[in-house]
C-alpha cells in the first residue's frame, strides 16, 4: 500500500544544550496547558489558580520558609536516588528508607537521651544514615549476587518499613499521655535540629551535600566507576572495576542520604515518628532526580521548585478546595510530558509527500 | 476440612484482582514492554468501573469502563514508550504516581461508598451445576462469583493465544527479539500498542473486582500495593498466564492469612502479619533470580525501546 | 541491457543518516537466475542498499523497479510480498523458537497453529532445496551453519526468487562455505536471483557471475566475471591500486611470556567451556585463535584477565599464577584485553563518554588518592588521536558519535598506550574498511616487533595465515591443534575447527561431528 504522506522519525546530530533546554522548557510549558484544561474541567480559571499558587509558595516570608522547609527532603532524597539512578540501578526504595532513618533516629531521640544535645544529634544523624543505608543494602546486595530485580525489591521493603513503623506507633512506642490516640511522644528539646535564619539547619545539610555529591559523581574515582557501570556494565568489567563492591558502596550511600532525610524530619519537622513521616517524599524525588537529568546543581533547582509546587498546590487546596490529589496530577503531566520531550531532543520528525509514478517508466 | 474449603475460598476470591493484573502485566511484557504502572492502572480502573457501576447499576458496563480506563493509563505509557522510545521505568513509574492521583482526585467524593445492591448481588457467589457439587475442589473452585469465573477463563484463553495461536508465537518473537520480527514482516509497533493496552485493560479489571467485590466499596488507595506484587508474580509465573493461576491464588492466601491467624487466637501482631505478602514476594524474587535458566528466563527485549532505522 | 531481464533495478539511490551520507545516487540491476556480488569496503554501503532492497529502510530518493515495476516499501512485510529475501549477516533468528516456528513467523497462518501439517511441508521443502535441516530444533541448540541454512530456508518458504546474502562467509568454516555456495547455485538453477554481498576477492571469483562495486556509498562500475581479476576488482573497490597481502614480520623467538596449563572452566549453566588447554605466546610472537564463533574464545580471554571463574589449571606469567588474582591485579600487571563484540561498543568503551573518559578508564587506577585526574588522560588522548590518525572534532567528543573504525582505533590505541607485555585482542578488525584494517595489523606488528606477546583473535582465516606466527585451532572449548601458519592451509584450520581433525588426540577418532557443536 503507497500512503500519499508518510512520517518517519530521523535521529538528529547531536543536539546543542540551548536547544535541548529549550525543548524541555517547551514541555513545562505543555505540562501547564494540559493541566490547565484539567483544571478548566474543575470550573475554575486556571491564571487564577496558577497565580494563587505562586502566592502560595512565595507570597509571604512564612510560606518561603515553608517551601524550603519542603524543598530540603526532596533536594537530599534526590541527590541519593540519582547516585543510583546513575548506575542504573532503579531503586524506589526511598521512602522505606526515610522511615528506617527516622526510626533510628527516634530511638535515640526517646530512649538514650541524656547526652549533650550536639553529641545527641549526631549520634541520631549517624543512626540514621546507618539504618537507611543499610536498608538499602539488602536489595543491593541481592542485585549484587543474583541479579534480582531491585525495583520491586525496593517497593516491598517500602511496605515493611512503613508496616514497621506502624506497628511502633500503635503498639510498644505509642505515647501512654496521649489520651488513647496513636501517637509517639514529641522528641525532647535536645534531640530537634536548630534553626538557622529562621530555618531548621537543615537546608545547610543539603547545600553542602549537593556540592559535596557534585564532587563525588564529577572527580572522585568511585563517581566514576559509578558513571562506567551505569552506561555499560561489560565495559566496567573489562576495566577490572570491582561492580559488586562499588555498586554496594553506591547505594549504601544512597540509602545513607535518605535515611538522613528521614532523621531531619522527624527532629526538626514532625518532632516525633510517625507513618506520615514520609510524606511520599521518597516518591517525589524520583521525578525530580529524573527532571534535573541527575547533576546535582540541578537537582537544587528542581526541587526548589517542585516544593513550590506542593506548597502552592496545598494553597489552593484551602483557596478553591482542589483536593491534595490534584497536585499528584500536575506532578504526573509535568513528568510525562518531559519524558516524551526526550524524543524532540534526540530525533527529529521528516514528513515526505510520495509523489505516484508512472510504473515502469524506468529502464533505459 | 471445613475450615480449609473456607479458607482457600476466600484465598481465591482475593487472589483474583491479583490474576487479571498479573496477567496483563504478562501480556505488556511478553511484548517486550515493561510497564511498571499496575498499581496506577488498577486505581484507575477500581474508581472508574466503581463510578460506572454506581450511575449505571450495570455490571457490564462497570467491567467495560474500567477496562477503558486501564488501557486509557496504558496508552499514555504506549505512547510514551513505543512512539516517543522513553525510559520504560520512569514512564511506568509516572504512570503509578499519576493514576493514584487521578484515582484520588475523581473518587475523592465517592469514598466510603459501598457498591449498590444490583451489583453485589450480581457478584454473588454462584455455585455451577454439577462442578460446583464435587466435595472439596468444586467447593473451592466453583463456588465462587461470576467474577472468579471471568478470571479462570481470562488465563486460560490467554494462554492459549500465547502458546496455540499464530498470532501469540509473533508476540513472543516480540519480546524476544523485535529486529528479527520485523523482518518476518510483524507490525511491531501495532502490537506493542494493542498487547499494552490489553494489558492495561485486564489491569483495569483487577482494579474493578476490588472495589465493587472484594471490598465491596470505595476505599483511598484501595490497592495497597497489589499492582506492585502483580510486577513481582509476572517473574514468578515465568511469564506464563497458566502459572499466573496458582501464583495468584497463592498470594491471595497471604493477603488473608491474618485474620485466619488471629480467629485461631495465636497472638501475632496484625502489622507483621500484614508484612507477609510483601516479605514472600521479596523471597520469591531472590530464589527466581538465584536459579537461573534460559527457558525460564524473560522475553530478552522486555524493557528495551526498539526503533527500526537505529544505527 | 534487455528490459526483460532486469529482474531488479535500482535507480539513483539516495539515502543518509543524520549528516552521513550511506548512498549517494546508486544503481543496480540484477538479473534472474545469475549470482550477483555486492563489493564493497565496510562502509561503502552495501548493506544500506539492501536493507533498502528490504525494506527496512526507506530510500530519501530514487526508485526501485521489481520486474520493470516500481515499488514502494513501507516495511520489510512489503518487500517479502515482492518476492525478496534477505539473509542478514546477524540472523534475525528467535532463540526461543524452534526452526519451525521462525520459518511461519509472521506468515499468513491459520489462528490456531497446526503443527504436524507444517512441519511435512518444511521437510519436504528441505528435500527439494537439499537443505539440511531439523524443523523441531531449537534455534539456541542449533551451529551458526545451521542457522544459516534456517534463514536460507525461511526466505524460500516465503516464495523468495530474489535472494540478498549479507556478508554470509564471515562466520562459516572453509567447509560449510563450500556448502552454501553449493545452495546458492542450485538457487540460481532454479531462477531465482542471488545478491551477494561481501568484501572478499577470492569468493567473488568463485561463485559470482557479476559483480558490482561500490565505492564510499556510490557505485563504481558492474563488471562481469570473466572480464576482471582480483586485483582489478580491489583497485575498483579502494580506488587506486593497492597490495592486500599482509606483512608478517620474522622475529627472533625468544622467551615464553604467558604459559597456560590445564586451563578448564564452566560457564554459569555448568556446561565446560574451557577443556583442559595447554598453551602458551613467546614474547614477539603472534599466536593467531581460529575456531567457530562461540568455542571458547570469549571464555578464554576473560579467563586470563580473571573476569571469567577458571575452575582448574595455572596461567603463569613472569613466575607468577594469575588465577585467583583480580582482573585490577592483572591488568596493572601489564596484561592487556581488548574484545570488539559484535556491537562493537560495550566492551572496553562507554560509548556516552568522551575520548578523554575512556583513555582515564586504564590510567585512573594507578592514580593515588579517591580523586580522579584527568590531565594526564587528556595528554594521551591527543597522542593517540595522532599516533592512530583517529578522524574526531576534539577529544571531548562522544565516543558514540565516532565513526565505527575511529571506535576501535580509540579502544585499540588505550590498550596500546598501557605498554602491555601481553596483548589479547579479539576481532580487532571487527567491521573496518580496508585501509583502517591495515593500521590495525601494522599496529600488531609494531607491538611484535618490541618484543609484545600477542594473541589474536579473529574471523577470516586468511588474514590469520598470513598475519600470525602460529595459529591455535579450538572447537568446543578444546585445543585441536596449534599449528604452523607458514606451512598449513585453510582447509586443515577448517577441519579442526569442527573437531574432525584433533591433533591433540592423534590417532582417536574425534567424538565430535559437524552438527554437534553450538
Amino acid at each position: 500500500m503507497i500512503m500519499p504522506i508518510t512520517i518517519r522519525a530521523i535521529k538528529k546530530s547531536e543536539p546543542g544544550r540551548m536547544k535541548a533546554a529549550l525543548i524541555r522548557i517547551g514541555a513545562m510549558i505543555l505540562a501547564l496547558a494540559a493541566s490547565s484544561l484539567f483544571i478548566l474541567l474543575l470550573r475554575l480559571n486556571p491564571i487564577d489558580v496558577y497565580l494563587k499558587m505562586v502566592q502560595g509558595a512565595f507570597g509571604t516570608a512564612y510560606r518561603v520558609k515553608e517551601t524550603i522547609v519542603k524543598t530540603i527532603p526532596l533536594v537530599i532524597t534526590s541527590l541519593g536516588i540519582g547516585i543510583a539512578f546513575k548506575m542504573q540501578f532503579w531503586n524506589i526504595g526511598g521512602e522505606g528508607q526515610i522511615a528506617m532513618g527516622a526510626f533510628a533516629a527516634s530511638y535515640f531521640a526517646l530512649y538514650m537521651n541524656d547526652m549533650p544535645k550536639p553529641v545527641l544529634l549526631l549520634v541520631m544523624i549517624l543512626a540514621s544514615m546507618l539504618a537507611g543505608g543499610l536498608w538499602a543494602l539488602i536489595p543491593a546486595f541481592f542485585k549484587a549476587q543474583w541479579g534480582t530485580n531491585e525495583t520491586i525489591v525496593t517497593l516491598m521493603m517500602n511496605y515493611i518499613a512503613l508496616k514497621w513503623v506502624m506497628f511502633l506507633q500503635y503498639g510498644p512506642w505509642r505515647d501512654p499521655n496521649s489520651l488513647g490516640f496513636p501517637k509517639i511522644a514529641n522528641f525532647p528539646e535536645n534531640a530537634v535540629l536548630p534553626k538557622l535564619l529562621g530555618v531548621h539547619i537543615g537546608w545547610v545539610f543539603a547545600l553542602i551535600l549537593v556540592v559535596a555529591v557534585y564532587i563525588f559523581i564529577n572527580h572522585t574515582k568511585k563517581g566514576y566507576e559509578i558513571a562506567v557501570i551505569g552506561e555499560s556494565i561489560n565495559t566496567a568489567r573489562y576495566a577490572g572495576i570491582n561492580i559488586k563492591k562499588t555498586i554496594l558502596i553506591a547505594i549504601m550511600l544512597r540509602g545513607g542520604l535518605c535515611g538522613l532525610v528521614g532523621m531531619i524530619q522527624a527532629s526538626a519537622v514532625n518532632y516525633t515518628l510517625s507513618v506520615e513521616i514520609t510524606g511520599g517524599v521518597g516518591y517525589t524525588a524520583i521525578i525530580t532526580a529524573w527532571l534535573a537529568a541527575l547533576s546535582a546543581p540541578l537537582i537544587l533547582i528542581v526541587s526548589f521548585l517542585f516544593a513550590a509546587l506542593l506548597e502552592g498546590g496545598s494553597y489552593i487546596q484551602t483557596v478553591f478546595g482542589i483536593p491534595q490529589s490534584a497536585a499528584e496530577i500536575l506532578q504526573g503531566l509535568i513528568l510525562f510530558f518531559v519524558l516524551g520531550s526526550e524524543f524532540f531532543v534526540r530525533y527529529k520528525f521528516v514528513f515526505a509527500i510520495k509523489h505516484p509514478t508512472t510504473a515502469g517508466k524506468g529502464a533505459s | 476440612m471445613e475450615a480449609a474449603v473456607s479458607f482457600l475460598h476466600a484465598a481465591i476470591v482475593a487472589g483474583t484482582p491479583l490474576l487479571f493484573a498479573t496477567l496483563g502485566e504478562i501480556i505488556t511484557e511478553r511484548s517486550g514492554n515493561l510497564n511498571l504502572g499496575v498499581e496506577g492502572m488498577m486505581l484507575m480502573g477500581a474508581v472508574i468501573g466503581f463510578m460506572v457501576g454506581l450511575a449505571t447499576e450495570s455490571a457490564v458496563l462497570a467491567l467495560l469502563a474500567a477496562m477503558i480506563a486501564g488501557a486509557g493509563g496504558a496508552l499514555i505509557y504506549a505512547f510514551l514508550t513505543i512512539t516517543l522510545r522513553a525510559n520504560q521505568i520512569v514512564s511506568g513509574l509516572t504512570l503509578t504516581i499519576f493514576g493514584s492521583g487521578f484515582a484520588d482526585f475523581v473518587g475523592q467524593d465517592l469514598i466510603g461508598q459501598i457498591a449498590p445492591e444490583k451489583l453485589r448481588m450480581f457478584f454473588r457467589p454462584y455455585s455451577l451445576p454439577v462442578l460446583g457439587d464435587i466435595p472439596f475442589i468444586g467447593q473451592v473452585l466453583f463456588r465462587q462469583d461470576v467474577f472468579v469465573y471471568l478470571g479462570y477463563l481470562t488465563a486460560i484463553l490467554l494462554g492459549i493465544y500465547l502458546f496455540k495461536t499464530s498470532v501469540g508465537m509473533n508476540l513472543r518473537s516480540i519480546g524476544e527479539n523485535p529486529g528479527a520480527a520485523d523482518a518476518a514482516g510483524i507490525n511491531v509497533t501495532l502490537y506493542k500498542y494493542f498487547h499494552t493496552l490489553l494489558g492495561g485493560a485486564l489491569c483495569g479489571l483487577g482494579g474493578a473486582y476490588l472495589s465493587l467485590v472484594y471490598v465491596p466499596a470505595l476505599q483511598e488507595g484501595v490497592t495497597a500495593g497489589r499492582g506492585w506484587i502483580a510486577v513481582a508474580l509476572v517473574i514468578f509465573a515465568t511469564w506464563n498466564p497458566y502459572k499466573a493461576i496458582f501464583g495468584a491464588y497463592l498470594f491471595g492466601g497471604l493477603d488473608i492469612i491474618g485474620f485466619r491467624i488471629q480467629n485461631l487466637g495465636i497472638n501475632v501482631s496484625q502489622y507483621f502479619i500484614d508484612m507477609l505478602p510483601y516479605l514472600v514476594t521479596i523471597t520469591v524474587l531472590v530464589v527466581v533470580s538465584m536459579r537461573k535458566s534460559r527457558e525460564k528466563a524473560g522475553p530478552k527485549a522486555c524493557g528495551i525501546p526498539y526503533f527500526r532505522e537505529e544505527r | 541491457m534487455i528490459m526483460e531481464n532486469n529482474y531488479i533495478s535500482m535507480k539513483n539511490i539516495n539515502k543518509s543518516f543524520g549528516k552521513v551520507v550511506a548512498n549517494r545516487n546508486v544503481n543496480l540491476s540484477v538479473s534472474q537466475g545469475e549470482i550477483h556480488a555486492l563489493l564493497g569496503e565496510n562502509g561503502s554501503g552495501k548493506s544500506t542498499l539492501m536493507n533498502m532492497l528490504s525494506g527496512v529502510y526507506t530510500p530519501d530518493s530514487g526508485s526501485i523497479f521489481i520486474k520493470g515495476e516500481e515499488v514502494q516499501f513501507a516495511a520489510p512485510k512489503d518487500a517479502i510480498k515482492a518476492g525478496i529475501g534477505m539473509i542478514y549477516q546477524h540472523f534475525k533468528l528467535i532463540d526461543v523458537l524452534t526452526a519451525k516456528e521462525n520459518i511461519i513467523l509472521g506468515q499468513k497462518n491459520s489462528f490456531f497453529l497446526n503443527e504436524k501439517a507444517l512441519s511435512e511441508k518444511i521437510r519436504e521443502m528441505t528435500v527439494r532445496f537439499g537443505l539440511d535441516i531439523d524443523p523441531d530444533k531449537k534455534v539456541y541448540n542449533m551451529s551458526v551453519g545451521e542457522k544459516q541454512t534456517l534463514e536460507i530456508l525461511k526466505v524460500l518458504y516465503r516464495g523468495a526468487e530474489i535472494l540478498i546474502l549479507d556478508e554470509p562467509t564471515a562466520v562459516l568454516t572453509p567447509q560449510e562455505t563450500e556448502k552454501l555456495f553449493k545452495i546458492m547455485r542450485k538457487m540460481k538453477e532454479e531462477g531465482c536471483a542471488v545478491i551477494f554481498i561481501t568484501h572478499k576477492m577470492n569468493e567473488v571469483m568463485e561463485v559470482a557471475d557479476r559483480i558490482t562495486v561500490l565505492r564510499k556509498g556510490e557505485t563504481v562500475k558492474t563488471v562481469e566475471k570473466s572480464a576482471t581479476n582480483p586485483k582489478h576488482l580491489a583497485e575498483l573497490m579502494m580506488g587506486c591500486p593497492v597490495d592486500l597481502s599482509i606483512k608478517r614480520i620474522e622475529t627472533e623467538k625468544s622467551k615464553v611470556a604467558i604459559e597456560v596449563r590445564n586451563l578448564s572452566a564452566v560457564n554459569v549453566e555448568g556446561v565446560e567451556v574451557l577443556k583442559g588447554m595447554n598453551f602458551e605466546i613467546y614474547s614477539g610472537e603472534i599466536l593467531g585463535v581460529a575456531g567457530i564463533a562461540g568455542s571458547g574464545q570469549k571464555e578464554l580471554c576473560e579467563a586470563i584477565v580473571g573476569l571469567h571463574p577458571v575452575k582448574q589449571g595455572e596461567i603463569i606469567f613472569n613466575g607468577e599464577n594469575l588465577v585467583g588474582k583480580s582482573p585490577a591485579e592483572i591488568i596493572t600487571k601489564g596484561i592487556s584485553l581488548s574484545f570488539i563484540p559484535e556491537d562493537r561498543l560495550g566492551m572496553g568503551l562507554v560509548a556516552s563518554m568522551d575520548i578523554v573518559n575512556n583513555v582515564v578508564l586504564k590510567l585512573y587506577q594507578k592514580q593515588k588518592g579517591i580523586f580522579i585526574n584527568r590531565k594526564p588522560a587528556e595528554q594521551k588522548s591527543m597522542e593517540i588521536i595522532e599516533r592512530l590518525s583517529i578522524q574526531t572534532p576534539g577529544i571531548k567528543h562522544p565516543v558514540r558519535m565516532l565513526s565505527g573504525g575511529n571506535i576501535q582505533k580509540v579502544l585499540l590505541g588505550r590498550e596500546l598506550d598501557s605498554k602491555p607485555q601481553v596483548l589479547i585482542t579479539a576481532y580487532p578488525v571487527r567491521g573496518l574498511d580496508v585501509n583502517s584494517c591495515y593500521t590495525i595489523y601494522d599496529l600488531l606488528n609494531e607491538e611484535k616487533q618490541k618484543g609484545v606477546a600477542v594473541l589474536y583473535i579473529g574471523e577470516d582465516l586468511d588474514v590469520l595465515l598470513e598475519l600470525c606466527d602460529r595459529i591455535m585451532v579450538i572447537c568446543a572449548g578444546e585445543i585441536t591443534g596449534i599449528v604452523d601458519a607458514r606451512d598449513t592451509t585453510k582447509e586443515t584450520i577448517g577441519l579442526m575447527m569442527t573437531g574432525a581433525v584433533n591433533l591433540n588426540r592423534e590417532g582417536e577418532k574425534s567424538e565430535y561431528d559437524n552438527a554437534n557443536y553450538n
